[in-house]
């Protein structure tokens, strides 16, 4: 089964959404869109909207994320909807109660939506295939395969900025290789039409085949960053540090850190983005995170209004097919 | 089931590769074993007879690995589901690996798994004994004891051996009783937590990958220990390309080495995995159409010198999670032949060819007198319609369990006749 056809309904409305994989430019712009408005609603003094009054968003988490959780839950209270929080640790789950099991008892209690989050790549295609007929389902992140909608939030804060995808020369740099945030932001530039997108990290952590997935690789940051409108800088996770892998946090803030320095050689007017939470010293020094360039505080609040445009979209194509 | 004393298999296209067989003739068994080829000996006087015209009769098909999940995994498979599936699929003895629960790593293991096979009739079991004791990789286990109960082989199951310390040490034990290790060619640390082939759609999919490098540094480890040790070995599941020209390279050492593949691995490859299809999770994985062909190759050429089922039947419930939570294994005794014709139709194998490496081949690799159809030895005997088209439905399967990505596949070719020891074990009707 290829995964649009399990999102989208016949349509081609969105009633999963789980990759970014086989969506189209059209998808993509229709939820950078839906989410433009909600922008607005943190401005305004009354921050609720009523569109999902009624419904139960279920936040499914076997991966825990507070922020992400936290993100979530906000947009999905904006539009009013129920929440129900779930932490649930793997081993209670592995040991006891299957995947299955779990979903079928949550399932009883009517939920609308299920926002998934686990270490398993394809739990989110696993849980979508398995779910009640109207039941939608957002992956919050599974494994190293997708969190799309990291990938929108970060499409929309680009697009805010530089209006257009094409002519940009986008650069990813860091742990693609454990990094869903990566394989879903690389997918969504590369079908919204952007000219050059272009990963740098150590070996490492890159994948195996990385061209396959559409890019140029460079193991060199300031080659790598020549000339970029943007910047996307991927979380290094602690277990990575001091393995096989990598030898240590210094080590890579010498070789792929962003620093005022380094950023001469990107375009005048680049921005930088980071999925947070930030390893300053690490993954690039404090006067980059917090100097000019840096987007990463917008991101945050932009997250908010993708997610809430994703939720509406989802539950309204599950609602009309389903009645 | 019928046991008739003489029984005659009329006008079948007998293919015996091991004698060099292929002509329409008649086939006579006496007493569970073969009696004639051709025309009997005078006074023969059949109790039964199968018209086997437009049929062709092959030797009983040799499985090197095929785990019935009993004792221990009941809730998989049964030693009498799975010897029904075996002889549906036209499998008259297969090699049952020793990572049942308890471990066969006793004498008392092996002999009740035999025991209990041989009870029930249908195909004939032959135990590999564990190499290390509980398959841990550390302690020898009672060698000399596991082949006096019935032991053709040794292995490590699906755990292969970490330390090449211990693995000289078992390489020259076994040596001295003139046993044949069996061997998964992978190493431990590369293989890591991986579960796909390191390769482009795993990079897509996110999901850990296991790289080719995992088995081309084991094979090089085991040649190097085999031709220091002078032990017997047999890579048990190739899926590589670069495994081949290794393998050719041993035998112009004329170094004792023997491999076989996975029937799966010379149809499927990492494309398959599209989607997490955690029914095309196996382990060693699917690997590239490159590996694919140079297998397929490797087969034709005779390098690799048996095709295998590799069966491992699960439960629903082990197939229905995320892929990486997901069991590695398929069903596959019903498929074995089926998918080794398939190879035929496509002009990779010869029809000679194709029986070779599911009879003699891989009887020969453990020096077994099963897989041919010399006068004397034992009637196990498989008959099957070439021509006939069928498509694999799970209600057509009669092993326990159904995880196979082949359902809905046409095939060409089915099993109407199976014999064990002259006895008819199944029958298509």
């Amino acid at each position: 089964m290829h995964s649009a056809n399990l999102q989208l309904n016949g349509e081609d409305k969105l009633k999963h959404f789980l990759t970014i994989d086989g969506l189209k430019r059209e998808v993509l712009t229709r939820i950078l869109d839906a989410a433009e408005p909600f922008t607005e609603e943190s401005q305004r003094t009354v921050k609720k909207l009523p569109l999902l009054t009624g419904t139960v968003i279920c936040n499914l988490f076997f991966d825990t994320s507070p922020r992400l959780q936290a993100s979530f839950e906000v947009a999905a209270k904006r539009l009013s909807a129920d929440v129900l929080n779930l932490d649930i640790n793997i081993p209670a789950t592995s040991g006891d109660e299957t995947l299955l099991d779990t979903l079928r008892n949550l399932e009883a209690m009517h939920v609308d939506l299920f926002v998934v989050r686990h270490p398993d790549s394809g739990a989110a295609h696993f849980i979508a295939r398995h779910v009640a007929p109207h039941v939608s389902v957002i992956n919050a992140g599974d494994g190293h395969h997708a969190h799309p909608t990291q990938a929108m939030l970060d499409m929309f804060t680009i697009r805010r900025y530089k209006e257009e995808f094409v002519g940009l020369r986008v650069a990813i740099i860091g742990d693609v290789l454990h990094s869903g945030v990566a394989r879903s932001q690389i997918l969504a530039l590369n079908t919204l039409g952007t000219s050059e997108v272009r990963v740098i990290g150590p070996p490492t952590l890159l994948p195996t085949d990385t061209r396959t997935l559409g890019v140029h690789v460079f193991h060199d940051l300031e080659e790598g960053i020549d000339d970029a409108d943007v910047i996307i800088l991927l979380r290094l996770q602690k277990e990575r540090m001091n393995s096989a892998l990598l030898p240590g946090g210094q080590e890579y803030f010498r070789l792929y850190g962003l620093t005022g320095e380094r950023l001469q050689a990107a375009k005048q007017n680049v921005i930088i983005l980071h999925p947070g939470p930030m390893n300053r010293g690490v993954e690039l020094d404090s006067k980059v995170a917090d100097g000019p360039r840096s987007v990463i505080p917008q991101q945050v609040s932009f997250g908010i209004a993708i997610r809430m445009a994703i939720m509406s979209m989802t539950i309204e194509t599950q609602q009309v097919t389903g009645k | 089931m019928t046991t008739p004393r003489n029984l005659r298999i009329a006008n079948g296209r007998l293919i015996d590769p091991a004698n060099g067989i292929d002509e329409t003739c008649d086939l006579y068994v006496t007493d569970g074993r073969i009696h004639a080829v051709g025309e009997p000996h005078a006074g023969f006087k059949p109790d039964l007879t199968i018209n086997a015209e437009e049929r062709i009769v092959c030797p009983g098909l040799v499985d090197l690995s095929a785990r019935p999940r009993e004792p221990g995994l009941e809730h998989k498979g049964t030693l009498r589901s799975e010897s029904r599936a075996a002889a549906k699929g036209g499998i008259t003895t297969f090699c049952c690996p020793p990572d049942t629960d308890p471990v066969i790593d006793t004498p008392a293991m092996a002999m009740l798994v035999r025991e209990r096979t041989d009870g029930i009739g249908l195909a004939r079991l032959l135990p590999l004994g564990a190499l290390t004791q509980g398959l841990e990789g550390n302690r020898l286990s009672e060698l000399a004891a596991l082949q006096q109960a019935g032991c053709v082989a040794l292995s490590n199951g699906e755990y292969p051996l970490a330390n090449t310390r211990v693995e000289r040490g078992v390489l020259e034990y076994a040596s001295t009783l003139g046993m044949t290790v069996m061997l998964r060619p992978e190493d431990h640390h590369l293989r890591n937590n991986g579960c796909v082939h390191e390769g482009p759609i795993g990079s897509r999919l996110g999901l850990p990958g296991i790289p080719g490098a995992a088995e081309t540094v084991a094979v090089a480890r085991d040649l190097a220990l085999a031709e220091y040790t002078g032990c017997r070995i047999h890579f048990r599941g190739l899926s590589t390309a670069t495994s081949v020209p290794m393998l050719t390279q041993a035998h112009t050492q004329r170094l004792p080495v023997s491999a076989d593949v996975a029937a799966h691995q010379l149809h499927l490859t990492e494309m398959d995995i599209e989607g997490f299809n955690s029914q095309c999770h196996v382990n060693p994985p699917l690997r590239s159409l490159l590996d694919r062909d140079t297998l397929r190759h490797g087969v034709s050429q005779g390098v690799i010198g048996a095709i295998c089922s590799d069966h491992q039947p699960h439960e629903p419930d082990s197939k229905e999670a995320p892929f990486p939570s997901t069991q590695p294994g398929i069903s596959a005794l019903e498929t074995l032949l089926p998918l080794t014709l398939k190879l035929v139709e496509e002009r990779i194998l010869t029809l000679s060819q194709a029986i070779a490496r599911l009879t003699c081949g891989p009887a020969d690799i453990l020096g077994l007198p099963y897989g041919r159809l010399s006068i004397g030895s034992s009637a196990d005997i498989c008959i099957f319609d070439p021509e006939a088209n069928w498509q694999l439905t799970a209600r057509d399967l009669v092993s326990a369990g159904h995880n196979t990505p082949f359902l809905g596949w046409e095939f060409t070719g089915r099993v109407t006749h199976t014999l064990l020891e002259g006895r008819i074990v199944y029958d298509a009707g």
